[in-house]
């Protein structure tokens, strides 16, 4: 089921569903804006029973319990407990005492900002068109059904809703008091889980749960003021914080049901390509084994014991046929080299000033950068447990796409949408690897073979980053122009295969239009460079490819701030100043003239064997800068501190906000260090840590960070601090060497300690 | 054949080369060590034998040579072990998958050097990979728990 259909039926499909795509947002607006701005209901009334209340969708109260439904996907990033909390704000209540669920996939559930960030138009460009199209494709993310954790966007998207959710809740409990007691419900308040009745008696919520049921919720509420907040913005406890520190918390791969088998996975590293031949004669005589499974494009060992699955496939004999895409690394750089043609242009989204002319009577310079592909390689390998019954199918599994694994079950198994149940589970990391379902197809594919028991599917490591889909290989040719100690020109020729293709073809639909993914990162920056001019080019495919933490920015930015930085040096300027004299916008001013007062910035020369860099990205709907200084030392180049300046707008919950900022810096510096995936017979040569060793403890530099919170809107911090650690990091090597470093990792050309 | 794990000494009968993680995991339902690459270079699967810390992955079962203890039976007392206490204090855990691993790794660490600095933290620890970038509080933490134990709390 992963294997792409046949070129010719493929764009049928594809065309196809472009027309439904592109009706939704040109021809069906009025009806869609009708149909999708009316409430999309409430899917816990569906399953209510008597004296209970669901007061909106995202909270449920019981007699015995209150239960709230935080429908984005926590694989890391603490968005389970900002959820609670944020509801639990305005409900005022513990939200340690309250069960969370992550629901069921349904529209009221729907991720609207995703598909509006990924729009051909400057992220701070508010005008008439770009504000029209947003509205419109926020409808039609609604009307798709586009549940979906991704791109930073869950604070940006939740954050009025569950506040609201939480303030409805309170006020109907309110109301449900008022007419018990006969009392006015601006008399009463409410704390702690209960509602406060003018003489001091605490009425607890779940008292007044079937009370409540009874009542129209109160919806016409208003969110308190951020000065009234007692928990959001202030220093909390996440929620998992306990389970995580303990061991007691339970992840995809451990579901453990009664007469439960344990299946893996091997299946043909050539993404797209089938079997030719094999034989599992040995496999299945081994201990444990159950059967061999045939699937679209491998095999599968169900055994009863994981590692006996291991064990088994393993001694599979299985001879694979060859995907349609080159061999080797090497012949997909060719393709990419050879992709810079005026005919692949997808995208000029910055033109500004005359780029040709200013680069005809100077001394032009020029560089050429490239980004490897990159696998996700989160630690928990992925895994899906899968229950086939006749007529329903249950998946227990970690994913940031819940309603295309409800309508996948449903396709392959044949039984209604209704009748398939995700329980969603924390995941053990994901960095964008769960925005695709096809180790959950799998394991229903699985699943289907042995009905009425549950199978679950755990890939191996190797499995796991043979079969990702990675960061796709991107490359940039950059052309500039200096004059009078100043950047004039800038012009970036960016080149790539289209991610949104490749991934929105796979889960989505194709959206129309250019790839913004192709440019991220780089059309999209803040500069008043006098000429400035940023054109996208559309590689073929090469290998099926997926969203990798920040897509698009990771490499964009890379090639865009090194480029940058390159020109300021050329130009003799300072790398802060020039960078603050080009920035229009004051919000992107303020973190780096923050940045520069945290570090004590003046220039890059700290000193002899020393070096500092700096860079800007405005990632995600935040504008980020970052400062690392290395040293050189007789073991190779140390990071030794790093500095991170961001403005997210509103910070709801601090801690966890410093912890996406190290994180995701830890995460470019670890990979533009010394991770890659090399293609050698159409699959990648690394399958395993040993060759893929991100950022380890040792090499960790010191972290000071800080949130401006001045931009007006509130945007989320999964993936903004990773694009700038790159190019930071290159131009902190090049202070301190004089070597430029175009190509990641870097560790192909400097030695780290 | 027997295994000893958390106090608990349980009969088995599986082959003698399956690893200690995967006795653990299917065989027993323990499912706190995880499963992360398999090859002792990520320290997921981390749990003491006889006080010391190992890859349950690279052990054989039939090689175990004394009692295993894994995460939920770190701390003799009722109260959290000091660094659980710590882990949670500094908000340890992003996904929370290595993190198993790197308390019964600093567990082992702490057992050995009771005042332990940068440079001991980063021998001890560079093994255990944390895909999530928590490096800086595991850092904090283990000196925080450090200091607690020293000061018998």
């Amino acid at each position: 089921m992963t294997a792409p259909l046949p070129k010719a039926k493929r764009s049928k499909v594809s065309r196809r569903k472009f027309l439904i795509g592109s009706a939704a947002v040109a021809g069906g607006v009025a009806f869609g804006v009708y149909f999708v701005t009316r409430p999309p209901g409430n899917p816990l009334l569906r399953d209510l029973k008597p004296g209970e209340a669901a007061i909106t969708p995202f909270v449920k109260i019981t007699a015995t319990e209150i239960t709230f439904i935080v429908p984005r996907a926590d694989v890391g990033q603490g968005i389970m407990s900002t959820q609670a909390h944020l509801i639990a704000e305005e409900l005022d209540i513990d939200p340690t005492t309250v069960t969370l669920d992550p629901g069921q996939p349904h529209p009221a559930y729907v991720n609207a900002k995703i598909a509006s960030n990924s729009l051909p138009f400057q992220p701070l460009d508010e005008s008439f068109l770009p504000r029209t199209v947003r509205d419109l494709m926020e409808t039609a993310a609604r009307l798709s059904g586009a549940q979906f954790t991704g791109g930073s966007s869950s604070v940006s998207d939740l954050h009025e809703k569950l506040r609201h959710a939480g303030a409805a809740a309170r006020e109907t409990l309110k109301a449900a008091a008022a007419k018990r007691f006969d009392v006015a419900a601006a008399e009463l308040r409410t704390e702690n889980g209960a509602v406060i009745l003018p003489d001091g008696r605490r009425i607890a919520y779940t008292a007044l749960a079937a009370d409540a049921a009874l009542l129209e919720p109160v919806t016409d509420v208003e969110l308190r003021p951020a000065e009234q907040w007692r928990t959001l913005g202030k220093a909390f406890q996440r929620t998992d914080i306990v389970a995580k520190s303990t061991g007691t918390q339970d992840y995809g791969i451990d579901v453990n049901l009664p007469g439960m088998l344990h299946a893996t996975v091997r299946a043909n590293p050539g993404r797209g390509a089938g079997l030719r031949r094999y034989d599992d004669t040995e496999a299945r005589s081994l201990r444990g084994v159950h059967s061999v499974v045939e699937l679209t494009d491998g095999l599968a060992v169900i055994a009863d014991n994981t590692w006996r699955a291991f064990r088994a496939a393993a001694a599979l004999d299985v001879e694979w046929l060859k995907p349609d895409y080159p061999a080797t690394s090497d012949e997909m750089w060719r393709i990419l080299e050879d992709a810079h043609v005026d005919d692949n242009i997808d995208s000029r989204l910055r033109d500004e000033g005359d780029v040709e002319e200013s680069l005809q009577d100077t001394d032009v310079i020029t560089a050429e950068y490239r980004a490897p592909f990159l696998a996700h390689a989160a630690l928990e390998p992925l895994s899906a447990t899968v229950l086939v019954e006749a007529d329903r199918v249950t998946v227990w599994t970690a994913t940031q796409v819940p309603a295309a694994i409800r309508d996948a079950a449903a396709s392959m198994t044949g039984v209604a949408k209704d009748r398939v149940t995700l329980h969603a589970l924390p995941a053990g990391g994901s960095f964008g690897r769960r925005l695709d379902h096809d180790y959950v197809l799998q394991a229903i594919e699985i699943a289907m073979s042995v009905p009425q028991t549950p199978v679950k599917t755990s890939w191996s490591r190797e499995e796991d980053m043979r079969r990702d889909y990675p960061r796709p290989l991107h490359m940039a040719r950059a052309r500039g122009a200096i004059a009078d100690g100043r950047v004039v020109a800038c012009d970036i020729d960016t080149i790539s295969p289209s991610l949104s293709a490749s991934w929105f073809g796979r889960v989505f639909v194709v959206p129309p239009g250019p790839d913004t993914l192709i440019v991220w990162g780089a059309y999209d920056q803040p500069y008043a460079i006098p000429n400035y001019r940023v054109t996208g080019y559309r590689a073929p495919e090469l290998v099926p490819i997926g969203s990798w933490r920040s897509p698009g920015a990771c490499s964009n930015s890379f090639f865009h701030e090194s480029f940058l930085s390159e020109l300021i040096a050329s130009a003799g300027a300072d790398p802060l100043e020039e960078r603050l004299r080009l920035i229009d916008d004051p919000i992107s001013r303020g973190v780096l003239e923050a940045v520069g007062e945290m570090c004590d910035w003046n220039g890059a020369d700290i000193g002899p064997g020393r070096g500092r860099g700096i860079a800007f990205a405005h990632s995600h709907h935040v504008p980020v800068a970052e400062v690392v200084d290395v040293s050189l030392t007789d073991k190779g180049i140390r990071i030794d501190e790093v500095w991170i300046a961001a403005d997210c707008g509103t910070v709801f919950d601090p801690v966890n906000a410093e912890a996406q900022l190290t994180g995701a810096a830890v995460w470019g510096l670890g990979h533009a260090m010394n991770c890659e995936l090399t293609y050698e017979n159409h699959a990648p040569i690394q399958t395993n840590y040993h060759a893929f060793q991100g950022m380890r403890l040792y090499q960790t530099p010191r972290f000071h960070t800080r949130l401006l919170q001045q931009a007006p809107a509130v945007a989320g911090l999964g993936e903004p601090a990773t694009a700038p650690a790159a190019p930071a990091l290159a131009d902190a090597i090049f202070a301190a060497t004089g070597q430029r470093l175009r190509q990641m990792p870097f560790d192909r050309f400097v030695d780290f300690r | 054949m027997q295994l000893s794990v958390n106090g608990v000494t349980h009969d088995l009968d599986v082959e003698e080369d399956m690893p200690l993680l995967w006795v653990l995991r299917d065989e027993l339902g323990i499912t706190e060590p995880k499963y992360g690459c398999g090859i002792a270079q990520c320290g997921a699967c981390t749990v003491h034998i006889a006080g010391a810390a190992v890859r349950s992955c690279q052990i054989a079962v039939s090689s175990v040579w004394g009692d295993v203890t894994t995460i939920s039976r770190l701390g003799a007392s009722e109260d959290l072990h000091p660094l659980k206490a710590a882990w949670i204090e500094h908000h340890v855990a992003q996904c929370g998958y290595c993190q198993s691993g790197q308390i019964m790794q600093a567990a082992n660490l702490l057992s050995r050097n009771a005042t332990p600095s940068d440079a001991d933290i980063d021998a001890a620890m560079s093994a255990n990979l944390c895909r999530c970038g928590t490096y800086p509080r595991i850092r904090a933490a283990i000196k925080t728990a450090a200091a607690n134990m020293r000061n018998g709390e």
